[in-house]
């Protein structure tokens, strides 16, 4: 088995007390992903598996065999930037940028869980098919990444402009 | 540096055979367990990541739902039937970690969390019985603002840090075992000890079992249930205090009522008292608080942690109004 990360295979490490995250940045040199707390606290390593937003911190580079990773360094295609790139730099949603990959890692599959109709803490109606997005949805369901510029209000602002440019 | 095997168990007799090994440990989505053996808190030679068992959440024949163990936390959340019929489950696993956490949790992984008590989780610093029975206690001269009020003992006062726990324990959930030896099915009051002078041991699961699959009865009452958490900051937190309740009136009267606190205790906290005296009552506020008082009368607080006594009486009063809705 491999692990296929932005579309290309790669043979698993052999010792498997490498994180994905180290995998990533010290053995592919992928260095888009970025280490904060290394214990979950932060969402600064996220990544996606399978179409799921994961902490690479916590995940072993051994649990991801077999499955399909994508990086910031997978978003984008030869250097052009994507919508929500392109919104995070309009809106101010950065500052030192630190965060960032992984903001725009989570970003990118929490608008994935809206049209699945996943719910959130926040979500009135569990029943109902889908969230309406509102700034306190975005808010509670980006909460797994902290941005310590404080960012947070550009991050909220660039994610509806790039929702609301989908929904119509 | 301890070496590491990883290994990927394909069925339930696998995993159960390979956990078996000294020093062996099964992985579900890691976010407990990887965090704490880098922490040195846990020794570990041997995963067995048992994610590839069964993860499939359906309907039982008796109408309520099997939900195998490496079901992922956010896919039981999310599920049709857990939101129309459980929501107080729904919104208890929303209300925990993170989207990417619960991307990644199993719902076996959840039950059996550790604390986190910040002195069990500092390996190198810190005196905790948990962690090293006998070498004493430093949460309960120290900072225990998020400590047990209620079930602690002398040895240990951490609390269990589930919400899902807590919405189980409300609705009566089973945890389906298996070993080499059989299976058996453990009522989930059941399921997490008490401390008393061993904190060390958390379950009455034994180290040769795992788990398999979490069963929860068909329940009417938890048709109009929910589940509130208050905590330091608006997400991302762990609970000061939280609440799992249900609730059916007829005619203004408390005709059936499940409650459950988080935050507050070394297990999830099923309030059986708080039931009892409820049933029949007028669903009032001040009836909402009065049994609220009764299942706190035994509250013992620790230096830095009083105020949850009063937090966990309002918050269930809170719970429970909202609950009532016009119903009343
Ligand atoms: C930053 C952070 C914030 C968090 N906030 C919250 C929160 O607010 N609320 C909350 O409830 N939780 C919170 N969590 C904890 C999180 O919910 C748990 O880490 C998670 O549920 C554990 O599931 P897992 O599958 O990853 O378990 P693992 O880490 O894989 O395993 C945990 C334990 O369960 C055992 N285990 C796993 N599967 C089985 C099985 N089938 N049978 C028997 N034993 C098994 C393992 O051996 C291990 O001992 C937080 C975690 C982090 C890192
Ligand atoms: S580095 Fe993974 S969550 Fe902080
Ligand atoms: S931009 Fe600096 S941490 Fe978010």
């Amino acid at each position: 088995m491999a692990i296929r990360i932005n579309g290309a295979e790669v043979q698993a490490p052999g010792d498997a007390r490498v994180s994905l995250l180290d995998f990533l940045r010290e053995h592919l040199h992928l260095t888009g992903t970025k280490v904060g707390c290394n214990q979950g606290a932060c969402g600064a390593c996220t990544v996606i598996i399978d179409g799921e937003r994961v902490l690479s911190c916590l995940t072993l580079a051994a649990q991801a065999d077999g499955r399909s990773v994508t990086t910031i360094e997978g978003l984008s295609a030869d250097g052009a930037l994507n919508p929500l790139q392109v919104a995070f730099i309009e809106h101010d949603g950065f500052q030192c940028g630190y965060c960032t990959p992984g903001q725009i890692c989570a970003a990118t599959a929490m608008l994935q869980e809206i049209e699945r109709g996943m719910p959130s803490y926040v979500t009135a109606d569990l029943a109902a098919e889908r969230a309406t997005l509102t700034a306190q949805e975005i808010r509670e369901r980006m909460s797994g990444n902290l941005c310590r510029c404080g960012a947070h209000n550009g991050i909220v602002e660039a994610i509806m402009q790039v929702a609301t440019e989908r929904a119509a | 540096m301890i070496p590491l095997a990883y290994h990927r168990a394909s069925s339930a007799d696998e995993a159960i055979h390979l956990a078996g090994a000294p020093g062996a440990r099964l992985l579900g989505g890691g976010t407990n367990l990887i965090d704490l053996m880098r922490k040195g808190v846990e020794q570990v030679s041997d995963l067995v990541d048992v994610t590839a068992l069964s993860s499939s959440i359906e309907e039982s024949d008796d109408g309520g739902l099997m939900i195998g163990a490496a079901a992922r936390n956010s896919a039981v959340a999310a599920h049709p039937l857990v939101r129309s019929r459980y929501p107080l489950l729904s919104r208890a696993i929303l209300a925990g970690a993170s989207a990417q956490i619960r991307n990644m949790a199993t719902v076996g992984g959840n039950l059996m969390q550790r604390t986190r008590c910040v002195y069990f989780n500092d390996a190198a610093g810190s005196r905790c019985n948990k962690r090293a029975p006998g070498s004493g206690c430093d949460a309960r001269g120290g900072f225990n603002r998020y400590h047990a009020i209620l079930g602690a003992s002398p040895h240990c006062v951490a609390t269990n840090p589930s919400d899902m726990s807590v919405a189980l324990a409300a609705l009566d959930a089973r945890i389906h075992v298996s070993s080499a030896s059989g299976t058996r099915i453990i009522a989930l009051g059941d399921f997490h000890r008490l401390p008393g002078e061993r904190p060390d041991i958390e379950t009455v699961l034994e180290p040769s079992e795992i788990i398999t699959a979490i069963e929860i009865p068909p329940s009417a009452v938890a048709a109009n249930s929910t589940y509130r958490k208050v905590r330091d900051r608006a997400s991302y937190a762990f609970a000061l205090v939280s609440v799992a309740a249900g609730l059916t009136l007829r005619d203004g009267v408390v005709e059936d009522v499940r409650i459950g606190f988080g935050g507050v205790a070394p297990k999830p906290w099923r309030a059986l008292r708080a039931e009892a005296a409820l049933r029949g009552q007028p669903a009032t506020e001040s009836a909402f608080m009065a049994a609220a008082a009764t299942e706190l009368a035994d509250a013992v607080p620790l230096s830095g942690n009083g105020f949850k006594i009063d937090l966990a009486q309002r918050t269930l009063a809170a719970v429970l109004t909202e609950l009532s809705g016009d119903r009343r």
